[in-house]
């Protein structure tokens, strides 16, 4: 029997620009031309003032540490507890959930407020995951 | 909606509650249901309106044999039976139907006729938040509590009180799952369950249901219990991913739906005698404290710990013991108006003396939905 594995996302026509770009190794976000709001998770149109006119950008990939819980049980397939399941705030403003690496996943190494920097995670030949990791310097 | 216009004139819990392997999740509606209109003195035929959540209306009314003019198929987590009594309301109001009933059941520990929950792969959290390891309840609705705690200065040890307070509460309730006395240290050294909340800090999992029978308030007087009227309410929604909620510092869901329940209702915060506030983890009744109005949230966390909503304290709150300590059989919004009910009617087993008012607050999802109900005993 195959291991199990984690939950693989399976892009729709509003979200397939995300996907292509963290495969291309860029967090891509959503500004609106109207209201220079910016955005995620992606959608054609501006949910603060509703324009359609909205263009895809190139985040910084720079964030920090919002919120997180460090999961002991139950596992997700694909995952060995405990791990940490994170909300990072990116500097562009909006705030997506990803895993932190390269830091022990405990309450003393994962504090508040600390900077991150995104990292991308291929799961396959058609996806790859946005991940986080403490900002150098 | 005019106040006082609609009351609840039967009430009941499934016959048993906890782990209950002999009834699939279908017939706990109709063990409700049933246990309800002989509560209400009623006979099926009565029924005209139906409301449930997660099985359909159509589900539940062939089952029963109920042929309505009127359903509410409002299905947003745990706190859809809030909605359900606030739209039933205005039904009754509006005249669509007479006499409401309200079931939810949930087979949620043993899992008989119960569809698992799943989430598609190209939905947005299949894709946004999925793949990041949630798994269920427990690794998602605590991510908020870190930045609360921190933003408020909340403590380890106050968040522990909860559960205990909740304890104290579940002992004086013979129905109650969990009623050993439990400490702050009991919750701190209890099994880790998603960092920082461990397992005395997650609702328990038990099967159940219960039915809610509401109608006119001209015509409640003729029912043989005590009418128990909906003073005012509120509802809304936020979004189905907790990672997304517009702050981890509040609830918007909850702004929304308990001020607008307060303010239908015309009554203040000192006016309350009773609250329940949905807790399907320890930090619910915190964000509900603050984001409800009662006190500032930098309070919430010492009002609790210092035992002011434990029995004989100023604010009793989830007098049942909660999904703590009661039971939580996956959309516990029907067991916190139950016992709103119970203390309106004052038949409840940890009975608040002379209480006339009662505020049953809900949450859906993890902060995804929330609806408020204000009850009183009074016209």
């Amino acid at each position: 029997m195959a291991e199990p594995q984690r939950a693989r996302p399976k892009p729709t026509p509003e979200t397939q620009h995300f996907w292509d770009g963290t495969k291309a190794g860029e967090l891509r976000l959503q500004r609106c031309d109207a209201c220079a709001h910016v955005f995620f998770p992606p959608r054609p149109f501006c949910p603060s003032c509703a324009s359609r006119k909205v263009s895809v950008f190139k985040a910084s990939g720079k964030g920090f540490l919002y919120s997180y819980v460090i999961n002991h049980r139950p596992a997700a397939p694909g995952f060995t507890p405990p791990y940490a399941i994170a909300v990072v705030e990116l500097a562009e403003g909006p705030r997506m959930m990803s895993n932190i690496i390269d830091c022990p996943q405990t309450p003393e190494a994962l504090e508040l407020d600390m900077k991150l920097e995104v990292a991308f995670e291929p799961l396959d030949d058609k996806i790859t995951l946005p991940v986080f990791r403490p900002a150098k310097g | 909606m005019r106040r006082n216009q609609v009351a609840v004139v039967g009430a009941a819990e499934t016959t048993e509650l906890g782990v209950i392997p002999n009834m699939s999740q279908l017939q706990l509606h109709a063990d409700a249901a049933l246990n309800a209109i002989a509560d209400a003195g009623l006979k099926l035929s009565d029924i005209d309106g139906f409301a449930t959540a997660v099985e359909t209306p159509q589900q539940v009314c062939h089952y029963l044999g109920i042929k309505p003019t009127w359903v509410d198929g409002t299905s947003v987590g745990g706190c859809s039976f809030m909605l359900h009594v606030r739209h039933a309301a205005a039904a009754i109001e509006a005249g669509l139907c007479k006499t409401v009933l309200i079931t939810h059941a949930e087979s949620g520990k043993s899992m008989i006729g119960k569809a698992p929950r799943s989430i598609p792969a190209d939905s947005l959290q299949g894709q946004f938040e999925a793949p990041y390891g949630v798994y269920g309840p427990p690794s998602m609705f605590p991510i908020p509590v870190l930045r609360f705690m921190k933003t408020y200065g909340i403590t380890h040890e106050q968040l522990a009180s909860v559960a205990v307070v909740q304890r104290e509460w579940a002992a004086k309730n013979p129905r109650a799952m969990m009623k050993d006395p439990i400490t702050v240290a009991d919750v701190l050294n209890s099994r880790m369950i998603a960092y920082p909340f461990r397992l005395l800090q997650c609702c328990l999992v038990t099967d159940g249901g219960g039915a809610l029978i509401l109608t006119s308030a001209d015509r409640a007087k003729d029912f043989p219990r005590k009418p128990v009227y909906i003073m005012g309410t509120g509802e809304s929604v936020e979004t189905p991913m907790v990672s997304q909620m517009e702050t981890f510092n509040s609830s918007r869901a909850f702004k929304v739906a308990g001020p607008l329940a307060f303010k239908e209702a015309g009554i203040a915060h000192k006016d309350v005698d009773h609250l329940m506030i949905y807790d399907a983890f320890a930090h619910l009744p915190l964000f509900g404290l603050g984001d409800l109005g009662f006190m500032p949230y930098e309070e919430t966390g010492k009002f609790i710990a210092e035992g002011n909503t434990r029995p004989g304290g100023k604010l009793p709150l989830n007098t049942n013991g909660g999904g703590l300590s009661y039971m939580h059989s996956g959309m516990y919004g029907m067991y916190a108006l139950q016992e709103s009910v119970r203390q309106m009617r004052g038949i409840a087993p940890a009975q608040v003396p002379g209480a006339k008012i009662s505020v049953c607050h809900g949450v859906g999802g993890m902060f995804a939905a929330s609806g408020t109900i204000v009850f009183t005993n009074e016209r």
